[in-house]
């Protein structure tokens, strides 16, 4: 029984660092243009290498969005969004940055501005729509990098079609930067890559041990760098630190919360503006939620890619990824989660921005009901904008929802 | 018009059950424009559009949240209750994304006995995906030999171009003949029409457009209503053509799936038959889940509004629905630029009153 904790300073030491990188990767995007650099706009599913090969800063809008959503300026822009004629109903990371874009709006005083787009619909159609109003708000170019889904296996014609599509976006970066891509650059970013995402899955993995070193919204918090710096050394050093740091706690038996009785699996996106408080309300149960089908989903990539022939991996590595697959092989992944790190419990945040991510939730839930047997919640939410989110509601949904936790252990 | 009875359909499955039963032809349910049905015709197989019947929704519930299309619960609501059970199977062409996470739900829980996803490339202007889409046809092609145990000859394919060509260029006609004022149908009667030849039997279809077309002529008359033109996803209500009609205005033309983007674009008869089909599901007008340019359209129904001497224009979208919603900024401003007002007409399951339609559309047209 680990020793009660409150005392101690259980907070990650390594976030100081983070906030460090992510402050200067912005610096420098933001000063892209005076250092001669080009900027892209890349969808936070795209293919990003490429792009590092060629010495462009690459943004993403999606990752804006969630300090949008923590920052709590989501309102304010989703509004901002709909006076412009967008409708309420749309995905709010698409609404505020949208809204931002004119008015260098959010915590950032806005992104630095693209000097062309690069839109992988691998994550939802929502990016495509998204991207087509910034390429016209901007006026530049716009690369679509197009995954089909994957309802059961990916077929030949759509590895074929995909392969095709790597060089057709080498030639536009070519075109777009005025010089040759380096392919030997590439085996080497690929190697960051894939080193990167290895480390970040190792990260999470920690939260196997019992009790949990890091939780998920730990995870929420430090996956913006394998998010927006894929592919850099920055990336492999930060995770290097970070993993060492959680292997420290678990040897030292500091845990992410302090009593961690009961271990949930937390689903969809983060609910931005509310981590902190969803965090402490199930921490007050004593209940961790160890793991997210949301963070490992930089990662899932690596049953794909290979070092040897990165290009090349790209094609199944880019587009057999969690959103781009069906329910079922869905239901499956989550099924491995709950194993994997021995959950008691499935929060599902059901979200009403991301449709590709929420419709299909409570088959998965039906299925892991039958196939494992344990209880889930379903929080309704919104990632970024606020006013779909009822604080006493989703507390009393929280309240039964431990209680059947409780009776079941 | 005696003819127009033919194209009313009070039940469209108990007419589908029933043809069914009669031919002994298997049936396939679709629900978006993008379904390659030359194909499905070209094997024996019926197939027929879904539009989702159910006014009130409940087995759907269950399985999608209520932030989902009406479209898509009402399609799925009259799956789970049983009221498509003399089908055959369902295909899902690749467009929103909830139609595609429909297709999975679909699949897991309507129990019918074949799925098909056809899985078109989004972005349609790059030689890449022209070629997907060919590999595509082949691949559903094949699929559905398999499935139903058939064959499907070239020229069994060419007779399908053949009769789809002339469904789509007599569907135009009649739509051309509303933009001349030289027809005697109404809006909602033109929309029972197009429906109509997404359920009827497809060689029925022909026929009953080339009795229809000439009892429809007539010289051209003099209409002082608006020009109206409607831009969005289906129509699935007939009423609204009428309330549009008595507030003033007509419906000259549209960039609906139940209108124009269903019958422009005719098919190639001097190629590969698959390569055909593919190339008019590349080339035809796009709907705002795929990707052509982001400018195109725009362009496309500026086009329209100046060929058809559009005066105004109703964006009629289903609430939920992204792709459509994404676009609405744009194509405003786009008519803004041209100086043709429009309005937004955010559909749910049902209608709002009556009244409250009229008070809007009136307004609207007195504007114009
Ligand atoms: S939240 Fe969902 S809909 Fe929005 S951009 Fe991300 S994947 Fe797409
Ligand atoms: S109406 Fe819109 S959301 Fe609904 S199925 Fe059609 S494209 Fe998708």
């Amino acid at each position: 029984m680990a020793e009660p904790q409150e005392k101690k300073d259980n907070r990650i030491k390594s976030v100081k660092r983070m906030k460090e990188i992510m402050t200067n990767y912005y610096i420098e995007a933001k000063t892209a243009a005076q250092n001669n650099k080009k900027v892209a706009w890349i969808t936070s599913g795209g293919p990003v290498e490429p792009l590092l090969v060629m010495d462009v800063i690459p943004v993403y809008p999606e990752n804006h969005g969630a300090m949008v959503g923590a920052s709590k300026m989501g309102v304010g822009l989703c509004e901002k969004a709909e006076e412009m004629g967008y409708c309420r109903d749309l995905c709010s990371y698409a609404r505020s940055d949208i809204a931002a874009a004119p008015i260098n709006g959010g915590p950032i005083g806005g992104l630095p501005k693209p000097d062309f787009l690069v839109c992988c619909n691998n994550i939802c159609g929502t990016v495509l729509k998204w991207y087509e109003v910034q390429a016209r708000y901007f006026n530049v170019p716009l690369f679509i990098f197009d995954t089909p889904f994957c309802h059961s296996e990916m077929t030949q014609e759509a590895k074929d079609y995909v392969g095709a599509q790597i060089l057709e976006y080498i030639a536009f970066l070519e075109e777009q930067c005025g010089k040759k891509f380096d392919y030997d650059k590439a085996i080497e970013v690929g190697k960051l890559s894939i080193a990167g995402q290895r480390l970040w899955q190792a990260v999470l993995d920690t939260a196997m041990h019992k009790p949990a070193p890091m939780s998920a919204f730990d995870a929420f918090f430090h996956l913006a760098l394998i998010v927006t710096l894929r592919g850099t050394q920055i990336v492999v050093d930060y995770y290097t630190e970070l993993l060492n740091e959680m292997k420290e706690r678990i040897a030292n038996g500091i845990s992410a919360i302090p009593n961690e009785q009961y271990r949930l699996l937390w689903d969809n996106l983060p609910v931005w503006y509310k981590t902190k408080w969803l965090s402490d309300t199930f921490a007050a149960h004593n209940a961790c939620l160890v793991a997210d089908t949301y963070t490992t989903a930089w990662c899932r990539q690596l049953d794909y890619l290979d070092e040897n022939d990165f290009l090349k991996s790209m094609v199944e590595g880019y587009t057999a990824i969690y959103l781009n697959i069906s329910v079922d092989q869905m239901a499956k992944a989550v099924i491995g989660m709950i194993d994997k790190y021995d959950v008691d419990g499935l929060v599902m945040h059901s979200n009403r921005s991301c449709k590709p991510y929420s419709l299909g939730q409570y088959d998965i839930q039906r299925i892991v009901q039958k196939e494992r047997g344990i209880p889930s919640l379903i929080i309704e939410a919104d990632m970024v904008d606020e006013r779909n989110f009822s604080e006493a509601q989703v507390l009393t949904r929280i309240e039964a929802f431990m209680e059947i936790i409780k009776s079941k252990k | 018009m005696d003819i127009l009875k033919k194209f009313e359909i009070s039940d469209p499955y108990e007419y589908v059950a029933h043809l069914k039963k009669a031919t002994g032809k298997r049936v396939l349910a679709y629900m978006c424009s993008y379904t390659p049905e030359e194909i499905i015709y070209a094997a024996g197989i019926h197939p027929f559009r879904i539009f989702g019947q159910v006014e009130a929704i409940s087995k759907a519930d269950a399985h999608l949240q209520a932030y989902s299309c009406s479209l898509v619960r009402g399609a799925l609501e009259d799956a789970l209750q049983g009221r498509l059970s003399f089908v055959d199977g369902a295909v899902f062409p690749h467009t929103c994304d909830s139609i595609q996470r429909l297709s999975d739900i679909w699949r897991l829980n309507a129990g019918m006995k074949h799925h098909f996803d056809v899985v078109w490339a989004v972005k349609l202007h790059t030689d890449s995906a022209r070629k997907y889409m060919y590999d595509v046809l082949v691949r559903f092609a094949k699929e559905l030999k398999q499935s139903f145990g058939i064959t499907l000859s070239d020229d069994t394919l060419q007779k399908a171009i053949a009769t789809y060509n002339e469904i789509r260029s007599l569907l135009k006609t009649i739509w051309q003949l509303k933009s001349d004022n030289k027809s005697a149908l109404t809006g909602s009667q033109m929309n029972a029409v197009i429906k109509a030849a997404m359920i009827l039997d497809r060689d029925q279809v022909v026929s009953n457009l080339k009795e229809l077309i000439p009892s429809i002529q007539l010289p051209p008359q003099t209409e002082k209503r608006k020009r109206i033109m409607l831009i969005g996803g289906i129509c699935n209500h007939p009423d609204i053509y009428d309330y549009i009609e008595t507030s003033g205005g007509v419906v000259v033309w549209d960039d609906l799936c139940t209108g124009s983007r269903y019958f422009e674009g005719a098919i190639a008869t001097d190629k590969e038959p698959l390569r055909a089909i593919a190339d008019r599901y590349y080339e035809r007008n796009i709907c705002p889940a795929k990707y052509r340019d982001y400018y195109t359209r725009a362009e496309t129904i500026k086009t329209m509004i100046k060929t058809h001497n559009v005066q105004g224009a109703i964006f009629l979208y289903l609430k939920f629905c992204d792709p459509h919603s994404f676009d609405y900024p744009y194509l405003k401003e786009a008519l803004d630029e041209v100086g043709v007002p429009s309005i937004l007409l955010e559909l749910e399951q049902q209608l709002p009153s009556e009244g409250q339609m009229k008070t809007r559309l009136e307004a609207f047209i007195d504007m114009i």
